[in-house]
Order: C-alpha cells, then structure tokens, then sequence
C-alpha cells in the first residue's frame, strides 16, 4: 500500500470531475421537487442522454453538439413522464420506475453499435496563465466548459428561485397547487415545463458520464447515479447550494475510493465500491429526521376539479 | 376540448380491460419498434407470443415458462402488498440476490452432507436473507422516517458487490480450477431444487409462488392485516382512525416482500441457475415490478401477469436468436408496456367526455 501516491491536487480536480454528473441531475432534479413533482427516473434520463450525447458525438466528431443532444434526449424522455403524470394523472412513483426501466432498455437499444469506441476529447478550458498557475490553476480553471455550466445552473437556480418572479410561482406551485390553480397560474403548464428542465440536466449529466468522466459507452454505465442524484436532493434539503456541497462530498467519497483502490489498500475492491452507496444511505438517515423544507404538494397530482 | 371528471369509484370494467388494452397497444408500437428496427413486425409478434407456446419447439418453451414466470410471480406478490399501502420496495434485485446468497452459503456451508433436512435449511436461510435485507430500509424508515425507495435501492448496488465478492472469493469453488463461481449446487443431491416433475419445469420455487398467491389472496380479502393494508393506500386518514400502526404495517410490508424475494433467489440458485456467479442476477428484481403493477397489484391478477412477462422473456430469446432482435428491444417493450397501463389507468379513475359548451 503507497498512499502517497495519490496527489492531492489531482485528487481535488478529478473530484470536481466526478461529482458534475450528480451535480447536473441532483440540481434538475431539484427545480422538478420545487414543483411539487416527484421524477424517480433520473436515472432513466441520464443514462439516455449518456447514449444520445455519445451518439452524436462520435458521429458528428463535435462534443458541445452530443450536449446539446444529451439535453434534448433526457427532455424528450422526461416529456413521456409529464404526459403520464401531468395529462393522464399516472402515480408519479410508478411513472418515474417505468421511465427508468424504459430509460434503460432503450439506451442499451441504441447504444449497440457504440460498445468500445473512444469519443472525441472534450476541449479543456485552457486560460494562458491562469491555467498554468500552481495547485490552483489545475483544480480552478483546468476544466472543460460543462463542468463550470454545472456550477453556473447551481447559482442560476438559487438566483432564479429567490429573488425572480418566475421562481416565485414555481415554489408557489409546489407548495400548494390549488391555490396557485386559484390564482390564475397554469399548474400543468408550469410543472411541465420544471419536469423539461429536469430532463435536460439529467441528459447532461448523462453525457458527462459517458463523454469526459469514463469516457466510453457501456451498459447501464450510470450505475445509480441517477439515484444517488434524488437522494442528493433531499440531503440537500432543496437548497442548491447544498446540492453543490453534496456533490461534491459524493464525488469525493467516489474519488477517494478509485484512488484507495489504485493504491491497493488491504481492504477487497468490492467493499471499496460499496462506500458511495452505503455513504448515500448514511446521509439520507441523518438528515431525513428534518422533512420540513420538502414542498407541500411533492408528488400530489394536480387535477382542476373546475 | 376533452374533459375529465373523476370518477366517484374506480370503474372496476375498466381495471379489467387496461392490462388487455395496455397489452395490445405494447404489442402494436412493440412491432413499429421492431418494424423500425428492419424485423417483420408480424413475425417478430408471433415468435414472442405465440411460439413459446404453440410453436414446432413449444415443448421445450412451455417447462421455461414455469421457470422464469416463478420467481416474477414470488417477488410480485411481496411487492404488491407494499404497493397496495403505499411502502415503495423498489429494492426486490438486492433482497433476490442476498437470499440466494445465503440460501447457497447454507447448502455450500454443508458440503458434502447428504441429509433430507439441508434443502429445508437452505429454504429458510434464503427467506431469512431476503428479509434481513428488507428489514434495513424498513427499520430506517420507522426509526429515522428515511425514504425506502432510495434506501432499498442503493442497497441492490450493495448486493450486487457482496455477489461479486463472494463468487470470486468466499464462495467460490475450491475444485474450479481459479475461475469464478461457486460449485455447483446441481450436482450436490440434497441442494438440488430439481423439478419435481421430470421434463415440466416445476420446481419448488413454482410451488412456492402458487402458494403465494393463494396466502396473499386470503390475507388481502380476508384477514384485518390485508384489509389495514388496503385501507392505508386507499385512505391514509381513515386508517389513522382506524388505529392502523404504519410502523407494523412498514415492517411487514417491507419484511414480507423481502422474504419471498429472497426465497426466489434461492429456489433459482439452488436450480436453475446451479451457481452463484457475478452474473446470477437478470433483473427479476425489476420486471417483477411491472408485473405487479400489470396484475393491478391483485395476487390472481399477478400470476396471469408473471405468465405473460415470463413470455416475453422467453419470446424474446427465441427472437433474439432467430431473427436477431436484440436483447434490449425486449427491455423496451417491457417498459412500453408498464407506460401503456400507467396511462390507460385514467380511464379506471376518470370518465373521459368532450365538452363543447363553455359554461363549465
């Protein structure tokens, strides 16, 4: 065993790198929850826009146009669960286990012939001499552009819901969607819309998976990151910027564990890899004693009676 | 403009015919998909459905149908009761695999004994794992209001390492030359869940589900446990009046399906299947889940939809050596379908009309 061989500044930036993809989909997730609506099929959706965002991007040779694709696939995907919780009324629990359940057949449809290839590189930030500073300039600013994106939606999304009007009437919703239906504000329309939202952040984080943090196409390659994602949310206590801080701690435990492993430490490699799920666990049962910050009417249907 | 107003009862005609209809309409997008994927769709149809069953080597596929729809029908089942009250076990994958595990580790643990009573004690060591396993989100949920849907799944992904750990390590088979697995349990006599019928593909497991779902027929019909259940999900405040504890009734729900889960992975271990290996698990865990809701979460309902994924699973073999389906197209198809019968389930709840006139 020779842990010091784990470099720590490598550590720290490749620690950003594997909590992005939690990130991305924890913080979609949690505009989704803010309108009162439960999505169960992150992981569906992410592991979509992993096959759509690969998919485009071997065969365009373009990473930022596979993002793109990413988004637009774990949306399209996402729409499915708002007609059938939105417009058919389906249980939001059954409906997100059959997204994720069709997520996952239908990328391992499509993904057949992209088994073993390597995508393009995606372009790192590379800023003169910031980027060449010591320690700071590996871990600040030696990233590609989707990792800051991630970040920049963790700010935008704390912005947008404290202080503008929109994000105003999305808690509206979610905390009590009669009363908003009273108010005059389309319900349906609204959560639809958080539901999109969700559904792109989840194909991007998708696609970071399979474009820069592995970056190959393989099976179900997600592993329940979509679900560590929802289990963020409520660690997070649906504040952003615990959703950022969690991710980050996710990320770490994930790191640190590869790291441990690489450095053959006495402990199997398979208990090793355990840690983030049972950390995952760990978390959720100290934090869950405070339900109070969940939105009222999280995972109620919403239906106008009149 | 379509309205919709909500049914004053659930139409009980319509919750009959959404399994058809939803069947029906998979079938029709299922052969587009198939269609779309350069298959004939009509064969692709007939070789899923209709050749298991009727087809020139349906001897072969009838005995399979058994063996695949017994473990669906067992998890299903323990699903269904938690379902119905509202307790999501979405971890039925982990609770299958630890209950084969340690109905296995039982039977590897006795190795070479020859005794009548070391299937019996596999049987219980299987039920036993399952619920252990069940009993960790159950327990958290009650003590610490922890949400089971994460809890039991991050927990799947645990079983899944532990398998790997032990195929490869404790378990693994000290006469098999270094490769992964353990022995198999086929060929030791005592733990061999064989058929019990020569040639139909009736195993213990399949018994056991038969038994399942008559118990969980009298349970939900006739005995004040079933009836706090359905009154739980139906009416959460009347079952507060009522004097239903949600702390029982969580660790029953959660205990009972993780203990049938875990007694079909070790019904499938110790036949079927014969070995614990990295890859003994295919997802029962999750289809089942399908077919709960499929069987409208009702246990009779429930056999008659173990029957039907069991096709497909079986269909899908058969077509992906054929006529090269792949794999995953089934998978799709078999998520179609629960997309289908989630989204019908308005007509069960609600009574669809046009409504021409303003005044609402």
């Amino acid at each position: 065993m020779d842990l010091s061989a784990i470099n720590p500044v490598l550590l720290v930036a490749s620690l950003m790198v594997a909590a992005t993809p939690i990130l991305l989909a924890g913080i979609g997730e949690l505009v989704v929850e803010k309108s009162g609506v439960l999505n169960l099929g992150v992981e569906g959706m992410m592991i979509t826009g992993a096959i759509c965002g690969f998919a485009v991007t071997v065969e365009t040779g373009s990473p930022a146009l596979g993002f793109v694709a990413a988004a637009v696939g774990g949306a399209l995907l996402s729409l499915l669960f708002a007609v059938l919780t939105q417009v058919a009324l389906a249980n939001q629990v059954a409906s997100g286990l059959a997204l994720t359940l069709f997520g996952l057949g239908l990328s391992a449809l499509m993904g057949q012939g992209y088994v073993g290839i390597k995508p393009p590189s995606t372009p790192k930030l590379d800023i003169p001499v910031l980027s060449d500073l010591p320690v700071v300039g590996r871990i600040l600013f030696g990233h590609d552009l989707v990792l800051y994106l991630g970040i920049a939606l963790v700010a935008a999304v704390w912005a947008t819901l404290k202080y503008t009007r929109a994000g105003l009437i999305l808690r509206a919703v979610g905390e009590n969607h009669d009363a908003a239906h009273a108010l005059g504000y389309k319900v349906i329309r609204i959560r639809t819309l958080a539901i999109l939202f969700g559904g792109a952040c989840a194909g991007l984080g998708g696609a970071y998976i399979s474009l820069v943090r592995v970056p190959q196409w393989t099976e179900g390659m997600t592993a329940g990151v979509g679900w560590i994602a929802l289990a963020l949310v409520v660690f997070a206590s649906w504040k952003p910027w615990r959703v950022l801080l969690g991710a980050y701690l996710f990320g770490g435990v994930t790191v640190v564990q590869l790291n441990l492993q690489a450095a053959g430490v006495a402990i199997p490699v398979e208990y090793l890899a355990m840690s983030p799920y049972l950390v995952t666990i760990l978390v959720l049962v100290i934090l869950s004693a405070d339900k109070s910050r969940a939105p009222a009417s999280l995972g109620r249907s919403f239906h106008a009676a009149h | 403009m379509i309205v919709l107003d909500k049914r004053p009862q659930p139409s009980r005609a319509w919750s009959m015919a959404t399994p058809v209809v939803a069947v029906l309409a998979t079938m029709l997008f299922g052969g587009l998909l198939f269609a779309a994927l350069g298959k004939n769709p009509v064969e692709a149809i007939r070789t899923i459905f209709w050749d298991p069953l009727f087809g020139e080597f349906a001897f072969y596929y009838r005995p399979q149908l058994l063996v695949k729809g017994a473990p669906l029908v067992l998890i299903a089942i323990g699903l269904s009761l938690g379902f119905r009250a509202g307790i999501w076990n979405i971890g039925a994958e982990g609770q299958y695999i630890i209950g084969a595990l340690m109905g296995a580790g039982v039977g590897l643990a006795l190795y070479p004994l020859e005794a009548w009573y070391v299937f019996p004690l596999m049987v219980i060591g299987g039920a036993l794992g399952g619920w252990v396993w069940a009993m960790i989100p159950a327990v958290l949920k009650v003590r610490f209001g922890t949400n089971e849907i994460l809890v039991s799944l991050m927990l799947v992904y645990v079983a899944e390492q532990l398998l790997a750990s032990m195929s490869l390590g404790l378990m693994k088979n000290p006469e098999g030359f270094g490769f992964p697995g353990s022995r198999n349990l086929q060929q030791y006599e005592s733990a061999y869940n064989a058929e019990l019928i020569a040639g139909s593909g009736m195993h213990w497991g399949v018994v056991a589900a038969l038994i399942a779902v008559i118990f969980a027929y009298v349970l939900l019909n006739r005995h004040m446990l079933g009836f706090h259940i359905r009154l739980t999900g139906e009416a959460p405040r009347a079952a507060k009046f009522a004097g239903v504890r949600p702390a029982r009734l969580i660790l029953f729900c959660l205990g009972a399906s993780g203990a049938l889960a875990g007694l079909a992975g070790l019904f499938e271990v110790s036949g079927p299947a014969g070995v614990v290996s990295i890859d003994f698990n295919v997802g029962y865990g999750f289809t089942a889940i399908i077919v709960a809701f499929l069987g409208r979460l009702h246990p009779v309902g429930i056999l008659l939809a173990g029957g039907l994924m069991a096709l497909t699973y079986i269909g899908g073999e058969i077509a992906q050596s054929n006529l090269g389906l792949p794999a995953a197209a089934i998978q799709v198809f078999q998520g179609m379908l629960l997309f289908f019968l989630l989204a019908l389930d308005l007509l069960t709840n609600y009574r669809v009309r046009a409504a021409w006139s303003e005044v609402a």
